[in-house]
C-alpha cells in the first residue's frame, strides 16, 4: 500500500495523473517554457463533428438561444441615443444536468468509457459535479465527486450543499471536505485507490466539449438573424468556459466577434481561508479563480491546462455580487426565466456592455444555469446576512466583498468594470519566465508567449523587452 | 445506554483527513490552524452508536471507516425568508418599461 502523507501523495502526482487521464503531457512539451497547445488539442481531443455526435447521444447541447427583449429595452433606456445592442442568452440550463458543464463532462465521460475505466472522479464544488454524475449515469459508469463544502465550524455554503445534493441525486458518491487546497490531495488518493478516470475540468476533452457552445451560438444567430454577434460574454472562473466557447466561435469562422470575460469582484477575500470561505456569496465565476487562472493557467489538476482564457480574451470585466443578484431577479421578473445566480455574472456585464454598442449589434450571454433551493439569490443573501454580511440597496460601487452586498437602486448603476489586460499579460509573462528559468528567448519562445497572451509577436517582444531582463534573439 | 443504529441505515461518517500540522505549507494562517475534515454518507455495515468508529458502504460500493456523526443525514438547505432588498426590483423595472421616452 502506497504511503499517504500529504508530501508523499503529492510527490506521486504526475504518475497518478498519467494513469488517471491517459495523456502523456510530456509529448507536447518543447522545452521548459513552450508546449504545442494546438497539437495537444488536436491529438487528444476530439473533432467538432465527433463531439456533436457524442453530445447528441446524451442529450447535451442544441440549447435555445433567446432574445431578451425587455432587458434590451432597459439597456436602451439607459444608453446614449442610437446605442443599446440586442441582448441574447443561450439557455444552457436546458442541458440534462442544468448547466453548460454537461458539455464539458460529456467528452470526458465518453472517453473514460471507451478506454475501459469503470468510473470517473472530479474535484469540484460547482455544477460540474452534477454534470459528470449525470453523464456517467447515461454511460453506465460510477462517479465520485470531491467537494469543498464546509468551514471549520461545519457550516456549509447553501449553494454548494445544493450542488452536492444534485450529485447524490444522480447516484454519485460525494466526499465533502472543509476548506483548503488539499482537496487535491484527497482527489489524488481517490484516483490512486479506485483507478477511476480523472474527469478533470481542464483536460482537452473538457475544453473541446465546450467548443460546440460557441459553434452553436454562431450557427443559430446566422440562421435566425443573419448576422454574427459583435460580442459574446462568458462568465469566467477557471477559464474553460471562455476558452471552449471562443474556440468554437473561431471554428465557426466568426472572425469579428469579440470575446469578453466577466467575473464577480471578490477582491480582498482569500479563497483558501477558513474565515473568508462563508463570507463570499459566489462560489464560482469570481475573480478569486478568474484572475489567478488567467495569469497562470497551469495551477490545475492536470500538468498542462487546456483552459487558457488569456489566449482568447479581448476584454475582461468585473461586476459586483449585488449587481448579479439584481440581474438574476430581473431575468425572472422581466423575461420569465428563473436561472443562476452565478451564471448570470455575464448577463449583468452584458446589460452594461450593450449600452456601449450600436442598436443593430448583438451581444450574446453564452450561458444560464439551473436554480433551486440553496442556489438562488434568496438563500444566498439570507446566508450572507447570517454570516454578518450587510445586505442593503444602494450604489454597488460601494460594495466591499465579505463586508456587504449592495443591491443596485436602479439598473443604470450596473457597470462592467474593465480589468487592465496589460497587467494580466505582464503577470502571466512574469510567471512564465520565472517558472521556466529561461533568460534567453528565441523566435519559438516569443511566438508561444504571443499566443498565450493574445498579442502580436511584435507587441509581445516589446512588452518583454520593456519589463523583463531577458535576452531576445531576433 | 444509547440506542444502537441498525446495520443498513443510511448514515454519515466523519474523519480527519489531515491534522492541522499535516496540512499543505501554502494554506493561509487561519486554515492552517484547523484540520482538514471529511464527511461521507453510506450504509452502516454493523449496528453502532453515535460517535463510534464504524464502517460504511457508499452508494457505489466503496468502503470507508470513520466516526458515526449522523444517523439520518438530511438536506436542510432551503430558500428561507423573503429578502426585502429584492422585493421591489421587478416592480421598479416594469415601471421603467412602462415609462415613455428614452428608447
Amino acid at each position: 500500500m502506497a504511503a499517504k502523507t500529504y508530501q508523499e501523495v503529492m510527490e506521486r502526482r504526475n504518475q497518478i495523473m498519467k494513469e488517471a487521464v491517459g495523456i502523456d503531457y510530456d509529448r507536447f512539451r518543447r522545452n521548459e517554457l513552450v508546449f504545442d497547445y494546438e497539437k495537444m488539442m488536436a491529438e487528444v481531443g476530439y473533432q467538432l463533428d465527433e463531439i456533436r455526435e457524442i453530445q447528441g447521444q446524451t442529450g447535451v447541447g442544441k440549447t435555445p438561444l433567446l432574445e431578451l427583449e425587455n432587458l434590451t429595452a432597459i439597456a436602451r433606456k439607459l444608453a446614449p441615443a442610437g446605442k443599446g445592442a440586442r441582448i441574447f442568452i443561450k439557455d444552457e440550463a436546458s442541458n440534462p444536468s442544468g448547466s453548460f458543464k454537461a458539455r464539458r463532462a460529456s467528452v470526458s465521460v465518453y472517453h473514460a468509457k471507451k478506454q475501459g475505466y469503470s468510473g470517473v472522479v472530479a474535484a469540484t464544488s460547482g455544477n460540474y459535479g452534477a454534470a459528470v454524475a449525470s453523464q456517467a449515469v447515461m454511460r453506465g459508469l460510477d462517479t465520485i465527486i470531491v467537494q469543498e463544502v464546509y468551514d471549520s465550524q461545519g457550516k456549509g455554503q447553501p449553494e454548494i450543499l445544493e450542488k452536492g445534493r444534485k450529485c447524490e441525486a444522480y447516484g454519485a458518491e460525494v466526499l465533502q471536505l472543509t476548506v483548503g487546497p488539499e482537496l487535491f490531495y484527497t482527489f489524488l488518493k481517490v484516483l490512486e485507490d479506485t483507478g477511476f478516470f480523472n474527469a478533470s475540468l481542464y483536460t482537452p476533452f473538457g475544453i473541446a466539449g465546450v467548443e460546440t457552445l460557441g459553434f452553436e451560438i454562431i450557427s443559430q444567430l446566422r440562421k435566425d438573424e443573419g448576422q454574427d454577434p459583435a460580442v459574446v460574454v462568458c462568465t469566467n472562473a477557471g477559464g474553460g468556459n471562455l476558452t471552449g466557447t471562443a474556440r468554437g466561435i473561431n471554428k465557426a469562422g466568426a472572425k469579428e466577434t469579440a470575446v469578453v470575460g466577466a467575473s464577480v469582484d471578490l477582491s480582498g477575500l482569500h479563497m483558501a481561508s477558513d474565515r473568508d470561505f462563508n463570507r463570499k456569496s459566489f462560489t464560482t465565476g469570481h475573480t478569486g479563480f478568474g484572475i489567478p487562472f488567467a495569469t497562470w493557467p497551469d495551477r490545475a489538476d492536470v500538468p498542462l491546462n487546456a483552459a487558457r482564457a488569456l489566449r482568447y480574451m479581448d476584454r475582461y470585466v468585473t461586476v459586483k455580487q449585488g449587481e448579479v443578484f439584481y440581474i438574476t431577479e430581473a431575468l425572472a421578473q422581466l423575461e420569465g426565466m428563473e436561472r443562476g445566480p452565478a451564471g448570470n455574472t455575464s448577463l449583468a456585464a452584458a446589460v452594461a456592455l450593450a449600452q456601449e454598442m450600436d442598436r443593430d449589434e448583438i451581444i450574446v450571454v453564452q450561458e444560464t444555469e439551473y436554480t433551486g433551493a440553496g442556489k438562488h439569490p434568496i438563500p444566498q443573501l439570507n446566508f450572507a446576512r447570517e454570516n454578518g454580511v450587510e445586505i442593503r440597496r444602494g450604489d454597488p460601487e460601494d460594495e466591499v466583498p465579505g463586508e456587504n452586498i449592495i443591491i443596485p437602486e436602479e439598473p443604470g448603476q450596473i457597470k462592467a468594470r474593465d480589468l487592465d489586460l496589460k497587467r494580466i499579460r505582464l503577470s502571466y509573462l512574469n510567471k512564465a519566465l520565472e517558472n521556466s528559468g529561461l533568460k534567453e528567448l528565441g523566435r519559438e519562445e516569443v511566438k508561444f508567449l504571443s499566443a498565450e497572451i493574445n498579442l502580436s509577436v511584435e507587441k509581445t517582444r516589446e512588452l518583454l523587452e520593456e519589463n523583463f531582463e531577458v535576452e531576445i534573439r531576433h | 445506554m444509547a440506542e444502537k443504529i441498525p446495520a443498513g441505515s443510511w448514515v454519515q461518517i466523519h474523519d480527519i483527513e489531515l491534522a492541522a500540522e499535516e496540512r499543505a505549507p501554502q494554506v493561509p494562517e487561519d486554515t492552517g490552524r484547523v484540520p482538514l475534515e471529511k464527511w461521507i454518507k453510506g450504509f452502516l455495515q454493523e449496528a453502532a452508536e453515535l460517535d463510534e468508529e464504524v464502517e460504511i458502504e457508499t452508494v457505489i460500493g466503496n468502503r470507508y471507516r470513520g466516526r458515526l456523526v449522523d444517523a439520518d443525514p438530511s438536506y436542510d438547505h432551503s430558500f428561507g425568508k423573503a429578502v426585502p432588498e429584492l422585493l421591489q426590483v421587478g416592480r421598479e423595472l416594469k415601471e421603467m418599461l412602462r415609462e415613455e421616452g428614452g428608447e
